[in-house]
């Protein structure tokens, strides 16, 4: 249920993103949405990429320091307020979100977000009580890596 | 002159007056000492084979290793009852070279200090500012000492708080400013930035005494143009006794070297071998009236010149060219001295952290500056910018509560830092200083 996200460790300097895309590219490896959290030195990208595994391992071998952590894709009505009712609804449950981002696409009319909480399985529990659609792995990458 | 007799003493006298000292020093080491008493009976040398002062060389050298062996009080030669103030040099705990005086050391102390001041022109009518800081560094109580003994009036404001700093040099009249160099082009830089309306030259402020840090010429012609002030170097090492050790005088070209209390020779760092008068190697300092803490041919690591010259302020005392280099890895930030070998320990106390790291200096308008980059590995990432904000600002408060510097820290990619023939280049330091 939870989705893998890959996480590298990126200079804030011209062509050091490009050098971490150009290995995936390489080994044919799908981003299907990403963020990028930066500060004055470095930045982190966090991805949900086709192939997680595969990800991860060529990245560690082209020296690119990188992690695999699990987060939730929560799907929410694609309509204005709603994404504040759901932070509504997270922080009544005493849910923290460490960062969130967004999936471009919609699914089935719904907005897919990406959310790191700090503990993943009590938020899992949370959400699946009070309804909302936690996506599962292989409607997001899908069942051909 | 504070002291005519011996700051004019004719080089011949000087040496007879040295191999006497020499002998007492060297004895008084031997006797008390059982570091030096293994030392020299290892080299198969005695106190009594010092006939001249050539005899010298036979003797074993002192290294700050030997210190940080003996830490805190193993090398000194008087009971711990006739110690009245040790002062430390910055070092990681057990690390750090303590030196002990007695109530004499201290009047020797203060005695140099105060003929570097008078060197400068400074007489009992001025009113200085000590702007080191006070504490186990040399520096504040150095200069408090030598100016008091001086008579003049002294101002024990610290280091820091420019603004403050600038206050008192207006409303006490302040005449003389002792701090490092670059703490000096820093207040000149407060005065352009923030105080526009303040006019350094309707101040009393007319000499500078700089030291603790190497500067350079230029460095010299930037303070005196922007402070308006006379610029002064005094050069010393705590493990010889502080500030004081030599000074420059009214010629500003070299160093006078109190000879009368310190022996100084130069050696090739390589070989330890004595070189001639007037060739560069590293400096040796052997103190000739130290109670406390006797050092015999203490291997200082700086690079710098000896040579006689009929210098036109009447001192016959030998000169040293100004410092400027080094024969070890030592680096001095903003006064204080760090090893590479410090960082390093710093960051290897933090789990994950690799021994892939790099420091670079840098004279940022007119202060030091250090950066430290250091790889980021699989064990210290995370995917959240808190985690990795909380370790550089983990490792930014080891290195100020360890090496009392506050360093950037700056997290890099794997490889980033450059290998040269399978060696880090540890150490870049972008300051022009020779």
């Amino acid at each position: 249920m939870n989705v893998t996200q890959l996480s590298a460790f990126v200079a804030n300097k011209p062509g050091h993103l490009q050098r971490v895309l150009k290995v995936l590219a390489d080994e044919n490896i799908n981003i299907i949405t990403l963020t990028i959290a930066e500060t004055s030195d470095f930045g982190i990208l966090r991805m949900i990429v086709n192939d997680p595994e595969k990800g991860y391992r060529v990245l560690k071998e082209n020296n690119i320091t990188c992690s695999t952590t699990d987060v939730l894709a929560i799907e929410i009505d694609d309509r204005p307020g709603s994404l504040y009712k759901a932070l509504d609804a997270f922080a009544k449950m005493n849910l923290n979100i460490e960062y969130m981002y967004a999936f471009t696409e919609k699914r089935e009319g719904k907005a897919v977000m990406i959310f790191r909480f700090e503990d993943i399985e009590a938020a899992k529990k949370a959400l699946i009580d009070s309804g909302y659609n936690i996506v599962r792995k292989i409607d997001i990458i899908g069942e051909n890596k | 002159m504070f002291n005519k007799e011996i700051e004019t003493m004719p080089e011949k006298k000087m040496k007879e007056l040295q191999l006497e000292r020499l002998k007492w020093s060297v004895r008084h080491a031997y006797d008390n000492v059982p570091f030096y008493k293994k030392k020299f009976d290892e080299a198969g040398f005695h106190p009594d084979q010092l006939k001249s002062l050539d005899d010298m060389r036979r003797i074993p050298f002192l290294t700050k290793q030997d210190m940080r062996d003996h830490y805190p009080y193993g090398l000194f030669a008087v009971p711990l009852s006739k110690v009245v103030r040790v002062h430390a040099s910055s070092g990681t705990t057990g690390n750090a070279t303590v030196v002990g005086y007695t109530k004499n050391d201290i009047e020797v102390f203060s005695e140099v200090v105060a003929r570097s001041l008078a060197s400068y022109g400074v007489t009992e009518k001025d009113i200085i500012q000590v702007a080191y800081g006070y504490g186990l560094f040399t520096g504040g109580l150095g200069l408090h000492y030598g100016s008091e003994k001086l008579g003049a009036l002294t101002v024990p404001i610290s280091g820091g708080n420019t603004p403050r700093q600038l206050m008192l040099i207006k409303d006490f009249g302040t005449t003389v400013i002792a701090c490092t160099p670059s703490y000096a082009l820093n207040i000149a830089d407060y005065i352009e930035k923030n105080m526009p309306d303040f006019k350094i030259e309707e101040t009393r402020l007319r000499i500078g005494v700089f030291g603790a840090e190497p500067w350079t010429e230029a460095m010299r012609q930037e303070i005196e143009k922007r402070l308006k002030i006379d610029a002064y170097d005094i050069y010393g090492l705590s493990e010889v006794i502080g500030p004081g050790v030599s000074c420059e005088c009214s010629e500003k070209s070299g160093l006078h070297v109190f000879e009368d209390h310190f022996y100084v020779e130069i050696i090739d760092p390589e070989t330890g071998e004595v070189l001639p008068e007037g060739e560069k190697g590293e400096i040796v300092y052997t103190s000739l009236t130290k109670e406390a803490f006797p050092g015999i041919r203490y291997r200082s690591r700086d690079i710098t010149r000896l040579y006689h010259d009929s210098c036109k302020c009447g001192r016959t005392l030998i000169k040293m060219e100004k410092v400027t280099g080094r024969s070890d890895d030592m680096l001095i930030i903003r006064g204080v001295n760090v090893f590479p070998s410090q960082v390093e320990a710093v960051l290897m106390e933090v789990p994950g952290i690799e021994p892939h790291y790099q420091i670079i200096v840098d004279r940022k308008g007119s202060m030091d500056d250090i950066e430290v980059m250091v790889e980021v590995n699989e064990k210290v990432f995370s995917d959240e910018i808190k985690v990795l904000n909380n370790l550089t600002k983990h490792i930014t408060d080891r290195f100020r509560s360890i090496l009392g510097i506050s360093a950037k820290i700056t997290l890099v990619e794997p490889q980033t830092i450059p290998r040269s023939e399978g060696k880090a280049v540890r150490v870049i330091d972008r300051r022009k200083l020779s």
